[in-house]
């Protein structure tokens, strides 16, 4: 039996034999789990019979070169070989003729080998399908690709069966339905083997000697007891939930490393380069500290872990089982992880993250209905190879999980929309990218459609990123046109998103120091070093991730519950003493709405605990209304425990006189026209769109170089979407953004549940002052951006600035 | 500019009172239908809303005369391309109007059955209409398709403007499909000559004038 690098006996997921059916074994330790599955899956030697996939090619390559060893110093006539973006087109080639018994690669591999015509010579005999990670993968539009693929595979090879890994799973059940296909109506799902007895890991939440900030993500307070710890262990890693948390955190550990640790960076923006570099120093040992982003989360092992620290909020329970997984991978002994509360919100949400690991209470998301874009991907994808007719495809597609559901009018205008663009107005039937022939089966239309599908193929949309370079920074300093130096050292990747928002002249950290935004020339945005200790602008993107639904109601019931303050540490407890003395802790039902005056300006906050985003959308709804209730808002701010808005007109005396009814502000018809105006002006919505724009294949992101050469390839989704709207507002792909803005960057299926759940069940709190409760809310006005849609009052306010400066 | 008194219109377009004369540029029609025939399916309906847009400007100033100043279609086949619907619309906009159509580099000849008079500049007082810019004083063209972005409170705002010396002007793009060039561009410093020129940006219902150094 093969085996990991220790000898620890694992203890084999037995998958039913009963039924046959795919298994999901949800193993609670990470390392050697793959071993098992495909090791034992192999029995003989004739075409492709295990495929394995996992969402990051790193470790494929990984597992492969794992399963290489056994296999020869067995003498096992068994030909391992990865597919990944980086195999040379010579060997994809010798692998579609000569494939080898297993196979590892990604979804995104995955869905181009069976766009083509030998598919089914490919894969007619497969046996095994082996899917890694699962959790990772389902939650995203990734997994609809996938489970798209699988559905080919099953029709191709009816034999196979999917074997599902995972460690972190909040439903198992509901996962197993993705493994086996669906039928039609019912739902059937495969087997769930759970492997346990792995030790439970141990987690603490420091108990910082330092004053706890109200608010801020930089746990500044604590780097000195953070660097304690990487003292003295042998390797921890320290994650954080954003890049330019990261760099901060990395700099400020810098200054205070008077022992000289080897304490290095890694986040997606670095340069791959660097980034293999510290991976390599990792794997040899080399390293005392690494402080990462979730690039980290998942995946390949390397080096010998024994701590984990966790930086700020954990989010979610799942999550941070996950990172917390990352720490020592023998079996028996137990994952140390020690949490880092930034501020005194996190504390409540890392003391009942602490208790939900060690209830094992898992919180990813539930499963994802299919998106009509990736559909349309997939759609076009099988043209690409044979031929296919609607009915055969329709109910293809329906025997994956997530598109169990899928109408046939959706499908029909998916088709539509891959032929000729699905547009009422049909002018595009000789543009035509698919066409039927005599028999009614669509096949591509010409070679270069082809072409085009097999660069375009994925569903991961990057944000644009920018080249970073160092360069001298040039005489004069703000505002000045001079030349700057092109060329300079290349620093990394950042976003063009957060570039926008910069005026030559601002200092940011990046690349773990201090940096002045000099120039924009194309692509390339040009730095130079600053003096400064601190940067301007403090580039807190807030997470890419929520606060999970479910740590959320724990935060609640812990507010609730005040006997459970005392194991909170005493600023916290005293704190919340305070807030239930001058205003009242939110009962976990109600919504705690409080008004009161400062500085010349009328506040009202109030505590969701829904999260950043759905807090943003809430924000810009609440602040329309109260403008038609001439409250006449100024602008608000949003955490991830409350939201702040703030105005001229009296809100407090508003409510008090009836000229202001809550229940009546927080209604949830706000989801109704005031959405749908504000959406026709949201840049959110914009990039929800530009994302569905992409992965459908109406604007391609790479292209041939017969293209390239050709200018004006590139096209703004902006403009369409705005066109798109106006003319056709029910087209397929503005339906797919609608549908994505549900969960995605607006989070509107969050907020309509809070607004369900709050209804009748508000709160008022007239105060004199701010509350201890909204102290960290009002903090971040100033640090945050402030958020509002209306434009030309800004670019007003920004022309009579300009003329006063003139003028006095 | 020049002594003659022009309105910026916030639709893009330019009025001269004292001649009724409303100027518009880069129209682009048929760029949708242009960009599907190489395979990418834009919407089929930025002519219609292009058109629709150009029908309100017209409709508040009401001109004796219109200048569509060059790349009024996106390629040498679009006007063949236009809508029964669309060409009806144009021709409405035509009706009892002096109609000009300025060559531009994407429809360098166009078929006179499109109704107007083509010219590839229009001379009137001091005041010279041609497509390509070329700096002379008394110019104003189109083709460089400006934008600026400006830095307002807490974020910075990045729409279509004029560009403008008070000698010489580049008008926006006025079509629906229509992108844009930051006039911190080396192609509006050949012009300009100095960055002490002003991006006239256009917002929801009024044009709001800047320094074209503080944009970017």
């Amino acid at each position: 039996m093969p085996l990991g690098p220790n000898d620890t006996p694992y203890p084999s997921p037995q998958p039913s034999p009963a039924r046959g059916e795919g298994a999901l074994p949800a193993i609670a330790a990470e390392p050697r789990k793959t071993f098992v599955s495909t090791g034992r899956s192999v029995r003989r030697s004739s075409g492709l019979h295990t495929l394995y996939i996992s969402p990051l090619k790193a470790l494929a390559v990984d597992i492969a070169r794992n399963l290489e060893t056994p296999v020869a110093e067995m003498g096992l006539p068994i030909k391992v070989e990865t597919r990944t973006g980086d195999t040379p087109v010579s060997r994809r080639q010798r692998q579609r003729r000569y494939p080898p018994d297993i196979l590892l690669t990604t979804p995104e591999q995955l869905a181009l080998l069976l766009a083509s015509d030998d598919a089914p010579f490919l894969f007619s005999s497969l046996k095994r399908i082996v899917l890694d990670e699962l959790h990772a993968l389902v939650t995203s539009k990734r997994g609809d690709l996938l489970s798209l693929g699988l559905a080919r595979l099953w029709t191709i090879a009816p034999q196979a069966r999917a074997i599902g890994l995972s460690a972190t799973v909040a439903e198992p059940e509901q996962l197993a339905r993705f493994l086996v296909p669906q039928p039609g109506g019912a739902s059937v799902s495969a087997d769930v083997v759970t492997a346990g007895g792995a030790a439970p890991p141990v987690v603490e939440m420091l108990d910082t000697r330092e004053r706890l900030p109200w608010s801020g993500h930089s746990a500044r307070h604590a780097l000195p007891e953070v660097y304690e710890l990487i003292k003295r262990n042998k390797t921890t890693l320290v994650f954080v939930n954003t890049r330019s948390q990261a760099e901060m955190l990395f700099q400020d550990l810098w200054r205070m490393n008077d022992d000289g640790l080897a304490i290095a960076l890694h986040h997606g923006s670095l340069d791959v380069a660097q980034r293999r570099k510290v991976e390599d120093a990792m794997a040899a040992g080399k390293l005392r500290g690494v402080v990462c982003t979730s690039s980290l989360d998942l995946g390949v092992d390397w080096g010998d872990v024994d701590l984990v620290i966790n930086i700020g909020a954990p989010k979610g329970s799942s999550r941070l089982m996950q990172r917390i997984g990352r720490a020592n991978h023998r079996f028996d002994e137990a994952s140390r992880a020690v949490l880092v509360p930034a501020n005194r919100f996190e504390v409540l949400e890392c003391a009942v993250a602490i208790d939900a690991i060690a209830e094992n209470a898992q919180d990813t998301p539930p499963l994802r209905l299919g998106a009509l874009d990736v559909l349309a991907q997939h759609v076009l994808g099988c043209a690409c190879g044979k031929p296919f007719l609607s009915d055969e495809l329709y109910d293809e597609v329906r025997t994956a999980a997530p598109y169990a559901s899928l109408s046939r009018t959706d499908f029909d205008d998916v088709v539509d929309f891959v032929a000729t663009g699905g547009y009422a107005l049909k002018t595009y039937e000789r543009f035509a990218r698919i066409k039927q022939d005599k028999q009614g089966r669509w096949r591509v239309t010409n070679p270069k459609v082809r072409q085009s599908y097999r660069l375009n193929v994925g569903t991961i949309v990057e944000e644009t990123m920018l080249k970073v370079r160092l360069v001298r920074s040039r005489a004069g300093g703000h505002g000045s046109t001079g030349a700057i130096a092109r060329g300079g050292r290349m620093l990394g990747e950042i976003e063009e998103v957060f570039i926008e928002g910069l005026v030559p002249g601002d200092t940011f950290v990046f690349g773990g120091e201090v940096v002045r935004y000099e120039a924009l020339v194309e692509d390339q945005v040009y730095v130079s070093r600053a003096n400064d200790k601190d940067a301007k602008v403090p580039s807190y993107m807030g997470g890419k991730f929520p606060l999970s639904t479910y740590l959320a109601e724990r935060v609640r019931r812990l507010l609730d519950n005040s006997r459970a303050w005392k194991a909170l540490p005493d600023q916290v407890h005293d704190w919340l003493s305070l807030q239930r003395k001058f205003s009242r802790v939110p009962a976990v039902r109600e919504l705690l709405v409080e008004t009161f005056p400062r500085g010349g300006s009328h506040y009202l906050v109030c505590y969701p605990f829904e999260g950043r985003l759905a807090h943003q959308t809430l924000g810009m709804l609440l602040t329309r209304r109260l403008e038609r209730a001439r409250a006449r808002p100024l602008g608000f701010v949003a955490n991830e425990y409350a939201l702040a808005v703030w105005g001229v007109g009296d809100l407090s005396f508003m409510i008090r006189t009836g000229k202001l009814d809550l229940n009546a502000l927080f209604d949830p018809d706000m989801l109704g026209d005031d959405l749908e105006a504000w959406l026709a002006e949201s840049a959110l919505m914009k990039r929800t769109f530009r994302n569905c724009a992409i992965i459908s294949g109406l604007i391609a992101r790479r292209f041939t170089d017969e293209e390239k050469s050709r200018r004006q390839v590139l096209f703004s989704t902006d403009l369409i979407y705005d066109v798109l709207r106006k003319h056709q507002a029910d087209h397929v792909l503005l339906r797919a953004a609608r549908s994505d803005a549900a969960t995605g960057l607006l989070d509107l299926r969050r907020l309509s549940d809070m607004l369900s759940r709050i209804y009748g069940r508000i709160t008022h709190k007239d105060l004199d002052h701010v509350s201890p409760l909204a102290v960290p809310a009002l903090l971040e006005i100033g640090r945050e951006s402030v958020y509002g849609e209306a434009s030309d009052e800004l670019l007003a306010e920004a022309a009579e600035e300009l003329v006063r400066e003139a003028t006095t | 500019m020049a002594d003659v008194g022009f309105v910026a219109d916030f639709s893009g377009a330019l009025f001269w009172e004292e001649q009724s004369l409303l100027v518009v540029s880069d129209l682009h029609l048929e760029k949708g239908s242009s960009f599907a025939s190489r395979g990418v399916l834009l919407p089929p309906y930025d002519t219609v809303a292009t058109l629709s847009r150009l029908a309100a400007v017209i409709a508040r100033h009401d001109p004796r005369q219109v200048i569509a100043l060059g790349d009024s279609f996106h390629d040498r086949e679009a006007h063949a391309r236009l809508s029964d619907g669309d060409r009806e619309a144009l021709a409405a906009l035509q009706m009892r109007r002096n109609w000009i159509w300025i060559a531009g580099n994407h429809d360098p000849a166009l078929p006179s059955s499109l109704g107007g008079v083509v010219a590839t500049e229009v001379a009137i007082g001091p005041i010279v209409f041609r497509h390509e810019p070329t700096g002379a004083a008394g110019e104003i063209a189109g083709h460089l398709h400006p934008k600026a972005r400006v830095p307002t409170r807490g974020r910075s705002i990045e729409r279509r403007c004029f560009a403008s010396d008070g000698e010489r002007a580049v008008m926006p793009a006025f079509g629906a499909y229509t992108g844009g060039l930051s006039i911190r561009d080396a192609a509006f410093a050949r012009i300009f000559g100095s960055p002490g020129f002003m991006a006239h940006v256009l917002g929801d219902n009024r044009v709001h004038a800047f320094a074209a150094s503080r944009c970017y």
